[in-house]
């Protein structure tokens, strides 16, 4: 049976990721230790954060589950219960209802590939999750290409930890910025331009692409000219969800639940799909 | 199975009986509060003598509303101030006992078995599928607007139903479809149905299964974006209004949405009736619609039913009672519908 | 001899075939047959040789004027958002309109949803529509399978009865007390004009309701609007419901609870019924496409009826008439106006 109530969890902290403010992640603790053990995930998956009086917000799980003990949520304040949240304190008590959804393939077709992960603004949550799983077990793996884009060096989620992998040999990191900008010394320019630069051969190869549905498209052209095919490309689809458990169809894209049977699948997959998403 | 033979008169009196144990409703013949205590929006309570009145084909009201109250509770919490539990969710405590819905056409009967496909796993609608028995009167004669032979009904038909009552000629045969209908005549002391009217039933069943088209069974093999692109839906989605009256008549419509309503300091998140045609269904926070045009919202309900359904579930997602038939202020016809869609090359 | 609605349909088909054909418009907005009796459907032709499917009968009870701004905006060049404005004039569309639709029409060029030069109103006087609920009602649950229409009598066909009855009888409530019947705005005549109605007092039904005591009105409202299912056809049927959010809809914040709560029901209803003040000609289109029979009609009406006697409108009489509720004379009795800075000055 499949349950609607959350898992009661408090604020444990909550750190501005962006210049705006508009980016916070809220590190969340289980108030019940049954609870605490019970939870897996996989990197991929979202889950339900509930406040009460205000309701639920599907959001991707920022965390790994090598991160044990705490789940953390990059959340970006835009409409009701969001705007909520951001309001709310260190210590705060809200709920949690998931894991939801299928994840990326890191156990199954990702195993002995080399991996492309090319993220855009905040869309880079799960695969911060994801990259952290990979690492995790370094040796299951090929090759990791991190390629992450923002419109701004202030806009960069997880600085301190781009500066940490920045410094590893077994990750081909790259960042980008839209535009110059005053002490920035890094790479610019949009993401697209530099998936074609430095993404590998398709051999062996998958890419995960998470960013907006723009960068999405632009993206994919560079790929292709070398080789890429839409099998080996996973995306991660957003739709309005209300269960998250396939019952409501809200997040229906013709047959295809985004919540259940996503949200991440083939570029092949979603091409089979009308354009409702 | 146990079929039994009953006179009108024994029926008002087992009705009554019944209501005596439990609460027992009947398909409404005056107008009926949309949300009362009892939830049961077109179906009133049964407490007096006043023998059943059945109208012919569907009642208005489908039996939906038993299983999927508009709204259900999901969860309760308090938010006030200092306490120790604020904001902590509490499951709300579920109705207990049997309920008896009496005069269920089998068109309805058949919504329970389809929506219970996606609700396979839902802890709400199978606790209420588990209290609610259905006491089901097959059609003797139809509506003009019925069509459930098309969709793999019959107006005779038994699934999903508790008990099964059938005319005869001078009262009826009870067919016992379940362990829930059972318990409901085990007190009492029926005669067994004459060989006779068993068989003359079972023969009319058959004539039934002979009439019955499977026609718009090939749309299920039929590839989605070409019905997707047929260019039907333009002018069905340029007359459509974008109500939800078929959505919430529809006795196969069963999506929803949750809402928290917090009234001084005591909190409740609620589930109720929600229709794919309202623009805010699909519409994401960034202000995108996936939706956003009239003629997508249209095409989704009507594909839904014809296409998405039975590709996740098999069967079709509706019965063919008629009621949007009968009720859609601008005649969208679900029948017409089908033609246009098995004649897309 | 054709019936005066044969005639009427005649001239419907062939007055948008040459409008078609002459490229004077791009579409024509009316009716086309429905699947069951007493039933039409709203059709939008865009081509001459769909003229034929036209119709005109007593049951074209939706306000076709509902359809006219998208059907503007779909004959229009397809542009993106911040593209500019294609030049030379746009495509015109011509639409059927009876005496409250065309109404509508004039309210829609007062709030500028509408441009009067792209609009070829066919204007139909009308003789009243009839209420298929009124008619289901004298069989009791006997299925209508036919209706013939005469132009004063309807013979009702079952299958197993037929029966004639007179046709006023059972027109529409907001028709029978309608006292402009005959289109305000007309291009192409279609018919006969309709005289205006003598109506000895068009608001009857309200006047009845404000009789009662404040807890009698108070059990009509709760008891009238209890079977409410918030499908909003009433809403979205309506020529004035033309917000872009309703306010019912709006999340941010929630102004109306979402579930089936009285309290909420009746917020919407008199909160929609106030968005339409001094703008609804009373076409009754709300109250026709209830799934449940509410008559939403009266608070409408009622508020007609203030409109009348405070400011002596009635919505949607003339296109250049200033809309009662969003104008404001520098006579008008309220406190807050001002009449010139300088005064404001001397004030302090």
């Amino acid at each position: 049976m499949i349950s609607y109530m959350p898992y009661p969890v408090r604020i444990d902290d909550i750190v501005v990721e962006t210049e705006d403010g508009n980016q916070k992640t809220f590190k969340l603790v289980f108030e019940n230790e049954a609870h605490r053990k019970a939870w897996r995930h996989v990197p991929g998956q979202f889950a339900m954060l509930s406040l009460a009086g205000q309701g639920e917000i599907p959001i991707g799980i920022a965390s790994s589950p090598t991160e044990e003990g705490h789940l953390l949520f990059t959340v970006n304040r835009a409409g009701k219960v969001t705007t909520a949240l951001h309001q709310m304190n260190i210590g705060d008590r809200m709920g949690v209802r998931g894991p939801l959804g299928n994840g990326f393939p890191i156990n199954t077709d990702m195993l002995g590939k080399n991996i492309v992960i090319i993220a855009g603004g905040f869309a880079v949550t799960t695969l911060r999750a994801t990259l952290l799983s990979l690492l995790a077990r370094r040796p299951d793996y090929g090759k990791i290409t991190f390629i992450y884009g923002a419109r701004t060096p202030g806009m960069l989620l997880y600085r301190d930890e781009l500066k940490q992998w920045a410094q590893r040999e077994d990750i081909d990191l790259h960042v980008t910025i839209d535009r110059e900008a005053p002490g920035w010394d890094g790479l610019v320019g949009f993401v697209p331009t530099i998936a074609g630069d430095v993404a590998p051969s398709p051999e062996n190869s998958v890419a995960l692409i998470c960013g907006p549905p723009i960068m999405i498209k632009f993206t994919m052209p560079p790929l292709e000219k070398i080789g890429w095919t839409d099998d080996q490309v996973y995306l991660s689809l957003e739709n309005r969800m209300k269960c998250g458990e396939g019952v409501c169809c809200h997040c229906n894209v013709g047959p295809t639940l985004v919540c259940k049977d996503g949200p991440v699948f083939t570029r092949s997959q979603v091409k089979q799909l009308p354009i409702e998403y | 199975m146990k079929v039994f033979k009953i006179t009108p008169a024994e029926l008002d009196a087992m009705i009554q009986e019944w209501s005596k144990a439990h609460p027992v409703y009947a398909p409404a013949l005056a107008k009926q509060p949309a949300a009362s205590p009892d939830c049961a929006p077109g179906w009133s309570r049964v407490d007096g003598n006043a023998p059943l009145t059945l109208p012919v084909g569907p009642p208005p009201a489908s039996v939906k509303t038993f299983f999927f109250p508009q709204p259900e509770t999901l969860l309760t919490y308090t938010l006030e101030n200092n306490h120790p539990d604020k904001g902590l969710m509490r499951e709300p405590a579920k109705s207990q006992g049997i309920q008896v819905v009496v005069g269920v056409r089998p068109c309805d009967a058949r919504s329970v078995l389809l929506n219970n496909l996606p609700y396979q796993e839902d802890p709400f609608f199978q606790a209420n599928r588990q209290r609610t028995a259905l006491i089901g009167f097959t059609c003797e004669q139809t509506r003009s607007t019925c069509f459930c032979t098309q969709m793999g009904g019959s107006p005779l038909g038994s699934e999903g139903l508790d008990l099964v009552f059938s005319r005869t000629r001078d009262g009826f045969i009870v067919e016992v479809g379940s362990a829930k209908g059972e318990a409901l005549v085990a007190d009492l002391d029926l005669a067994p149905a004459d060989e006779s009217e068993i068989s003359a039933l079972a023969a009319r069943r058959q004539e039934e299964v002979k009439a019955s088209s499977t026609e718009l069974d090939t749309l299920k093999g039929r590839e989605l974006g070409k019905l997707y692109d047929a260019p039907l839906w333009q002018p069905l989605g340029e007359s459509c209004i974008n109500c939800g009256a078929c959505t919430f008549i529809c006795p196969t419509c069963y999506c929803f949405d949750i809402q928290d309503e917090v009234v001084r300091g005591q909190g409740r998140r609620i589930r109720y009736w929600d229709s794919c045609m309202f623009p805010l269904y699909s519409l994401h926070t960034s202000g995108h619609n996936p939706r956003g045009q009239k003629v997508q919202r249209t095409r989704n309900r009507f594909l839904h039913k014809l296409k998405y359904f039975p590709d996740r579930f098999g069967p079709f997602s509706c019965v063919g009672c008629g009621r949007c038939v009968q009720d859609c202020p601008v005649n969208i016809d679900i029948r017409e519908v089908m033609t246009d869609l098995l004649a897309v090359e | 001899m054709p019936t005066i609605n044969e005639t009427v349909s005649e001239e419907i088909r062939a007055q948008a075939r040459k409008l078609l054909e002459e490229g004077t418009v791009a579409a024509v907005i009316g009716y086309a047959a429905g699947s069951l009796p007493m039933t039409v459907k709203p059709l939008v032709v865009r081509s001459p040789e769909d003229c034929r499917k036209l119709i005109w009968n007593t049951f074209c009870v939706l306000n076709l004027a509902n359809y006219l701004p998208a059907t503007l905006k779909s004959v229009e060049p397809p542009r993106g958002p911040r593209d500019p404005k294609p030049e030379g004039p746009l495509p015109k569309v011509a639409i059927c309109a009876t005496g409250c639709w065309s109404r509508n029409i004039v309210v829609q060029i007062q709030e500028h949803q509408v441009a009067r030069d792209r609009v070829v109103v066919m204007g139909v006087g009308s003789r009243g529509m009839v209420s298929k609920r009124k008619v289901q009602a004298l069989f009791d649950g006997r299925e209508i399978l036919a209706v013939e229409e005469g132009d004063h009598e309807l013979v009702i066909q079952g299958a197993d009865f037929s029966e004639t009855i007179n046709r006023w009888s059972v027109v529409r409530d907001n028709c029978q007390t309608c006292t402009h019947p005959d289109p305000v705005l007309v291009d192409v005549r279609i018919g006969e004009p309709v005289s205006e109605r003598k109506n000895p007092n068009p608001f009857m039904q309200v006047d009845a309701l404000e009789q009662k005591s404040g807890d009698e009105r108070w059990a009509w409202f709760t008891e009238e609007f209890s079977t409410c299912i918030r499908c909003y056809a009433c809403r979205n049927a309506c020529p004035l419901c033309y917000c872009p959010t309703c306010f019912v809809d709006d999340a941010k914040p929630q102004w109306v609870g979402k579930s089936l709560d009285a309290v909420d029901t009746g917020l919407f209803h008199i909160l929609r019924a106030y968005h339409c003040a001094g703008r609804c000609t009373d076409c009754g289109t709300c109250e026709t496409v209830c799934p449940k029979g509410i008559n939403m009609r009266m608070l409408t009406k009622k508020l007609n009826k203030d409109v009348l006697d405070l400011y002596g409108i009635e919505a949607g009489m003339q296109p250049d008439a200033p809309l009662p509720l969003t104008t404001y004379t520098m006579d008008d009795p309220q406190k807050f106006m001002v009449a010139e800075p300088s005064a404001v000055k001397e004030g302090k």
